[in-house]
């Protein structure tokens, strides 16, 4: 058992660097899709609305074959590592922007008027005012998603990312079955997740504390 | 386009039933998974320790193993424990298990939502706890409980798209499969994501009118 589990801990960085690369693209890519999602013209609204319900309404490993099969056919080639990355943040775009969205509704709406009153063109609100707060709000759903990302990334063994999952399935196979292997795996990932939750319980008390009530 | 069209007409058969096996997968992970799921919230809240402790490491360790991980599990761990089941039972299983954990915290807020006075006002009307579980608590708690579930039921409905990883003809597996034959890999799986849309986004609609049905009737 031990020895299973030091074989998977080699799977560990190519599972760390999937998600966090996908969290990275997906915490970034979500700040335009929300603005879209608020925007005040039906338009980029719309736009968002369907970005947002297409990507989470198709699973996460369909995302994978249809870019790397998919595109990969032909139109282009990424690596198995790439393409992981790509989908699974342009996935995490979706959720994140939403979980922003849930940020907006939290706030006060004194907080907007106070702004506008204080003559803050619309740029300097979202900047000042809105986004910081909005922020705080945010880390613990954020870090919740980010728990659950890292597990829903196992489906990048699927098309071929040497991470826990595939190493699980290697030594199971070798072993010829059992449940060793696999229960080895899910306490590595469950230990994996720790950190991060118990980093947004901590966050999440201290950012609680700075925002207008 | 036409030739895409007349592709999708011929493949949207085959896709279908893979969408039928999809859905069963769902049907028999919820059926299995909801019991157990209403099982493992009265157990976390019971207050004995030996009821209580194991079924809440038995819920920290279904939700936070990746459904894939069990998935695998249950497929490869059966047989060299001495138990054989068809690919289908392995897969619904293993989706039972990861929704019994899901919805047992589902359920759990649900029951905790019933007020305290209901409670007590069965108590003071001669109940015994059974009874007040029974008829008080248990059938207010699974309604509020009911949008939060419906919505996990959309997320095991995607995640029967792993069971792909343990041979299930189910609706990825027939598009990969189709795929491969013709080498539209791009085409097919569009067509496959498509399916799932026509499942996940009406449902998700439904989802969240049950949510608002709900809110207004708690007022």
């Amino acid at each position: 058992m031990t020895g299973v589990f030091l074989a998977l801990l080699k799977g560990v960085p190519v599972a760390l660097a999937v998600t966090g690369l996908a969290f990275l693209i997906g915490a970034v890519l979500g700040i335009p899709l929300v603005l879209m999602r608020r925007a005040r013209s039906w338009l980029p609204r719309l736009i968002a609305r369907i970005y947002i319900d297409v990507m989470r309404g198709i699973p996460p490993v369909v995302w994978l074959f249809i870019i790397f099969f998919g595109l990969g056919s032909g139109i282009i080639a990424l690596s198995p590592f790439r393409a992981a990355v790509l989908g699974m943040g342009l996935i995490s775009a979706a959720y994140l922007a939403e979980i922003y969205r849930g940020g907006f509704l939290t706030l006060p709406a004194g907080q907007n008027a106070a702004a506008v009153a204080l003559g803050l063109t619309r740029l300097d609100t979202l900047r000042y005012v809105l986004a910081p707060q909005v922020l705080r709000v945010s880390v613990a759903p954020m870090a919740t998603f980010l728990v659950s990302l890292l597990k829903d990334t196992t489906v990048a063994s699927t098309i071929g990312v040497r991470d826990v999952m595939m190493l699980v399935t290697q030594q199971a196979q070798a072993a010829g079955g059992g449940f060793a292997p696999f229960i080895a795996a899910a306490v590595l990932y469950i230990l994996l997740s720790i950190p991060v939750a118990v980093l947004a319980r901590t966050m999440d008390a201290r950012m609680r504390g700075r925002i207008a009530a | 386009m036409s030739g895409l069209l007349a592709n999708w007409a011929d493949w949207l058969p085959q896709l279908w039933k893979g969408l039928l096996i999809s859905l069963q997968l769902t049907g028999a992970a919820l059926a299995a998974g909801l019991p157990l799921g209403l099982a493992l919230a009265l157990l976390t809240s019971a207050r004995t320790p030996w009821l209580k402790w194991p079924a809440i490491a038995l819920v920290e360790v279904g939700r936070g193993a990746p459904a894939l991980v069990v998935l695998q599990m249950v497929y490869y761990g059966l047989p060299s424990a001495g138990i054989n089941v068809s690919a289908f039972i392995s897969g619904a299983l293993a989706l039972a298990l990861t929704t019994g954990a899901y919805t047992s915290e589902i359920l759990r807020a649900g029951i905790n939502a019933v007020p305290k006075g209901e409670v007590e006002a069965g108590h003071a009307l001669g109940m015994t706890p059974g009874d007040v579980l029974r008829f008080v608590v248990i059938p207010q708690g699974v309604v509020f409980a009911v949008p939060a579930l419906m919505g996990f039921a959309i997320l095991i409905f995607q995640a029967t798209a792993l069971t792909f990883t343990i041979a299930i003809p189910e609706l990825l597996a027939r598009a990969y499969r189709i795929g491969a034959a013709t080498y539209l890999y791009l085409d097919v799986l569009i067509l496959a994501g498509l399916v799932y849309l026509a499942i996940t986004i009406p449902f998700g609609w439904l989802v969240n009118r049950a949510a608002r049905r709900l809110g207004s009737h708690l007022g």
